[in-house]
């Protein structure tokens, strides 16, 4: 069964961020995308690279030659290795989207006040009852 | 083991007739042009890539008397449709059109050199096919001749050469590959070199050897200028076909350049899949030279590794010496395999083939 696991406080990762976290020991990269939390595993299914490392990007489409169809902007993450592309919200790869996806964690941002009272684990640092924290599922 | 490699009924498709000189043409150019070749004292456009006389560009015993091979649709129907059994040969002639400076000039030779092969060659041999050649120093006058060319039924593909001014990708040669799909030709590309460019990226090597060595990675730009510039997203049925390009260097080149594609496809994202599947889609290789060594099982495996029954087409290469006794295929092709390369592969790629069968 997965555990909560309190990782970081809600403020520390804005719109628009990334931190590296870990879980049960497991190294996971939590990204913002305005206001909406999103974990995936910091390794990259291919050779496993630190996707927290990449450069955030957009998704770049086309369907004629010399058209670029630029949307969703900082919702893809480009593993620093190979510059394979990494959806944010479904940790799917552009490349291989059924074969190639980085393993997905169930993230939520929850009270102090109710994470005090548990079942949670936080490994790293103090929960204070007046704050908002980011609680990933590992 | 017998050395007969051949299927009955097969579409051989890359076979070049030979031009015997600029005088053979003379009846199908104008009379500016005629004169023009008198008074210039021009006597052949032979190309380096392939000096007509030299020993090794053909097999000595199909060499005529005066030394010129495929010279007549007789010598060249004994020989394909007699003693290999083809049904239907593919000519792709290959004259020095292609390397000529003036516009003017190179659109009126291939003009003389279409009318010719119509003349001398189709109209001598029902079981004939042509492919049609093009002035690719200017794309408009490459488009007319196309049009011109293409009532004629007989001509099934639109010829150019692997290396010339600029990669074929470019959009600006897109005109020609509309007019193909349009008419239903395949876009031909053989070896060889308009010599613009050195024919290594390096510079000019020494050797004929390193010429026509450099000419794989020569198909492989290609192969990735037409597939990256997107002339397959704009042009859905068009399909390539590489002649004379030997066939074993592609599942290497495909597997880098794939590799490659996932890392860098933002670059071009109308390749919106892998280069593999466009390849499988719109590409295909005629069988000589294959590149392969002569054991069945090393020929065996080079097949698995192409993934695809579907990308060979069954070529003899006729004259050119790629191949000794009657082995147009090379031992390691199953028995349907070669059946499929010889029949149903050729008529799923000439849509104008099929017309035949009416
Ligand atoms: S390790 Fe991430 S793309 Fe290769």
């Amino acid at each position: 069964m997965a555990k909560k696991h309190v990782v970081a406080a809600a403020s520390e990762i804005p719109p628009g961020g990334r931190k590296l976290v870990t879980a049960d020991g497991r190294a996971i990269v939590v990204f913002n995308l305005g206001g909406e939390f999103f974990a995936l595993s910091n390794r990259c299914p291919h050779r496993g690279g630190s996707l927290c490392e990449g450069s955030l990007t957009g998704l770049v489409l086309s369907d004629d030659p010399g058209h670029y169809d630029y949307t969703r902007r900082g919702e893809i993450i480009r593993c620093p290795w190979h510059s394979w592309e990494f959806d944010i919200r479904t940790g799917k790869s552009w490349c291989d989207p059924d074969r190639v996806k980085a393993r997905r964690f169930g993230v939520s941002v929850e009270k102090g006040a109710k994470l005090i009272e548990g079942p949670y684990v936080a490994e790293t640092f103090r929960v204070s009852v007046e704050n908002d924290y980011v609680v990933v599922e590992a | 083991m017998t050395d007969v490699m051949t299927e009955v009924g097969a579409i051989d498709c890359d076979v070049h007739p030979s031009v015997p000189d600029v005088a053979a043409l003379l009846p199908h150019l104008d009379t500016f042009w005629r004169d023009s070749v008198v008074e210039r004292g021009l006597n052949s456009l032979d190309s380096n890539s392939y000096p007509l006389k030299s020993p090794l560009t053909s097999r000595p015993e199909w060499r005529n008397k005066s030394g010129l091979p495929a010279a007549s649709a007789k010598e060249v129907g004994d020989q394909v449709f007699g003693r290999w059994q083809s049904g239907t040969a593919i000519l792709n002639c290959l004259y020095g059109v292609q390397l000529l400076f003036s516009e003017d000039m190179a659109a009126a030779f291939c003009r003389a050199l279409n009318d010719w092969v119509v003349k001398e060659w189709l109209d001598r041999d029902p079981r004939m096919r042509a492919s049609i050649v093009i002035p690719m120093q200017n794309v408009e006058y490459a488009v007319d001749e196309i049009e011109r060319c293409a009532k004629d039924r007989r001509f099934v593909q639109v010829l150019v050469l692997a290396m010339q001014e600029v990669p074929l990708g470019r959009r600006h040669f897109w005109p020609i590959y509309a007019a193909c799909e349009r008419h239903g030709l395949p876009l031909g590309i053989h070896a060889g070199s308009a010599y613009r460019n050195p024919v290594t990226s390096l510079g000019w090597p020494t050797w004929y050897i390193e010429d026509y060595a450099a000419q794989a990675p020569g198909f492989q730009s290609q192969m990735a200028s037409l597939i990256c510039e997107g002339v397959f997203a704009k042009h859905p049925g068009l399909k390539v076909v590489l002649i004379e390009s030997g066939v074993t260097w592609l599942p290497g080149f495909l597997w880098r350049f794939g590799k490659f594609w996932r890392g860098l496809r933002t670059e071009v994202p109308w390749v919106d899949r892998a280069p593999w599947e466009i390849v499988r889609d719109h590409f295909r290789l005629t069988i000589q030279p294959f590149d392969a060594p002569d054991d069945p099982h090393a020929v065996e495996r080079a097949i698995e590794h192409l993934r695809s029954d579907d990308i060979l087409l069954y070529a003899s290469d006729y004259p050119h010496w790629q191949f000794d006794g009657d082995a147009v295929i090379p031992a390691g092709f199953s028995p349907a395999l070669r059946r499929k390369i010889a029949i149903s592969n050729p008529l799923a790629t000439y849509a104008r083939l099929k017309e035949d069968a009416r």
